[in-house]
């Protein structure tokens, strides 16, 4: 007691508590916890997933277990029909996506720029848009029967009205003054397309595009199970008439992780090709 | 209102007079025409590409014998009940993940693995749990709406200024309050984005789910004509179909307008 005071009034700038020093930075972020959480939240509900199954909380055939549908997974690799049936569900969709991209985009950019171009597509897009595309599906097979080509033109058609909308608005609200700056230089007209148009629309136009993709996943799984061969859609919806829920959910777990890199493909291309735009930068 | 150098001005409260629409819609003529002069000279098949006369005549047959109104009516109403769930739990949701970390870090996983999953993946796995009856329809577009109107409610909620939060809650209103007054507002924009799309894909997996596995609705039907070979009436149903889905989208875009008129700009 004594002690203390007599410290304290010998050297009253003497801290009386330890202050904790500055601490250095600290070796695990707040982002790496919020991970570390996440991925222990997706670890628990397999668990969950698994042992409810197993001990028979849920109906296995309503649920049946994690390691049941990966072992049905990793037999299937074993046979290679998974990876024909990824191949071909993502050969449709791609391609019919491509498709609908390469005739979208110039449609895009040429209603933005032609006066004639914009009276005769204008009506259709805006019409074609909102419309569920899926319900002419039977159009398409009644013209061009049920194999791939109808597959992929039902794609292509679904994904084509996202793709044009987005770039004809991409298109058509450019800022002026690059534009005149390009003309003043001597820019001639397919080098402002190639230059400045179409940089300029870029952002838009890809994002026209990340809402096409995902809306031709959706197409061609929902074409591989109306139409059947093979195919994750297809497989799956045969294993559904089988009553083989374990098969139903080997072709799930494919597809979320179809749809996860697809998806996140497209994102780091969207990255790649922007990279010199402002919104990379933030 | 006369003609000035500035521009015709249009009339107010209507966005274009009757000429104007119909200059504006006449491709969709020159298409009807295409499609006729397809058909009449022989190039295309009768079968193929019904005259759109023929397809005219059976869609009022379909009208009037109730065929159509009856299935539309069940499929409508299949989807609104899955799209009304996924809209409340999923603005719901979205709210909770704003506010509270625990919610964002429970739920952010799942949002993230299924977000881009293709929907119609699950039509197989509903049919296992619910059959074949309207339950499963009503859960499939619960599950497919949610996502959508989930991601956007937590995205506008995340971005309110945070300037009106401090302001709300020193003029004394409780956490409920502020986030019924202040945060719920301020995510309408995207709310109701989020809502749009998922009545797109209400309409998709509605129709798509009907194809693959119902015994009514108009998903149905148009593919039992399609597979009984009464092609115009198929094409009618599916013009019909997709008027009602672009039609249910121009409702909901003004109903948005209406909403958000308090908006500026």
């Amino acid at each position: 007691m004594m002690n203390m005071a007599q410290a304290r009034h010998i050297a009253p700038n003497m801290p009386t508590r330890k202050v904790p020093a500055p601490r250095a930075a600290r070796a695990i972020s707040p982002k790496t916890v919020d991970t570390l959480v996440q991925i222990a939240v997706v670890a628990l509900l397999a668990g969950i997933w698994e042992f409810s199954a197993r001990f028979g909380a849920l109906n296995p055939f309503l649920l049946p277990p994690l390691s049941v549908v990966l072992g049905r997974i990793w037999e299937d690799l074993l046979a290679g029909t998974v990876l024909v049936d990824l191949g071909l569900t993502l050969y449709r969709a791609l391609l019919g996506f491509v498709i609908g991209a390469v005739i979208g985009i110039p449609a895009g950019i040429l209603m933005a720029r032609s006066a004639v171009m914009r009276w005769f597509l204008d009506p259709l897009v805006s019409i074609g848009f909102p419309m569920p595309k899926i319900a002419f599906l039977p159009i398409f097979i009644l013209w061009f029967d049920i194999y791939d080509t109808s597959k992929i033109i039902m794609v292509s058609f679904s994904c084509f009205f996202p793709i044009v909308a987005a770039t004809y608005a991409g298109c058509s609200g450019l800022d002026k003054w690059p534009i005149w700056s390009a003309r003043s230089l001597g820019a001639k007209e397919r080098e402002l397309l190639w230059e400045v148009y179409l940089p300029m629309a870029m952002p838009q136009i890809i994002t026209g595009l990340q809402v096409a993709l995902p809306t031709g996943m959706i197409t061609t799984i929902v074409t591989e199970m109306l139409m059947g061969g093979r195919g994750v859609g297809g497989s799956m919806i045969m294993a559904g008439r089988f009553a083989d829920s374990v098969g139903v959910f080997a072709g799930i777990v494919q597809i979320i992780i179809l749809g996860f890199v697809v998806v996140k493909s497209l994102e780091i291309v969207r990255r790649r090709l922007l990279i010199w735009h402002p919104e990379s930068r933030r | 209102m006369s003609d000035t150098l500035a521009g015709r001005r249009r009339p107010p409260g209507f966005g274009y007079t009757l000429i104007e629409l119909a200059f504006r819609f006449s491709p969709l003529l020159l298409l009807a025409f295409f499609w006729e002069f397809l058909g009449l000279s022989g190039i295309v098949s009768q079968q193929m590409l019904p005259g759109l006369g023929e397809v005219f005549s059976a869609f009022v047959q379909m009208l009037v014998n109730g065929d159509l109104l009856y299935n539309t009516a069940r499929s409508v109403s299949r989807a609104a009940g899955g799209l009304a769930a996924a809209v409340i739990v999923g603005v719901v949701v979205g709210l909770m993940m704003a506010q509270f970390r625990i919610a964002r870090l429970l739920v952010n996983p799942i949002v993230q693995i299924f977000y881009p999953m293709p929907k119609s993946a699950l039509i197989p796995v509903v049919m296992i749990w619910l059959g074949l009856g309207d339950s499963s329809k009503i859960l499939l577009i619960f599950l497919g709406c949610l996502l959508p109107v989930v991601v956007g409610t937590y995205n506008g909620a995340r971005g309110v200024n945070p300037f009106l939060l401090w302001s709300a809650a020193s003029l004394g209103a409780s956490r409920f309050d502020v986030l019924r007054e202040v945060v719920l507002r301020g995510a309408m924009p995207d709310i109701i984005n989020g809502c749009r799309t998922a009545l797109a894909f209400s309409f998709i997996l509605m129709v798509s789910s009907e194809f693959v596995i119902a015994t009514d609705g108009v998903g149905f039907m148009i593919s039992s004509l399609g597979d009984g070979g009464q092609y115009p009436a198929m094409f009618a149903a599916i013009f019909f179909v997709a008027g009602i889905g672009f039609g249910a989208d121009r409702l909901y875009a003004m109903f948005a307008r209406r909403s958000l008129r308090w908006r500026e700009a």
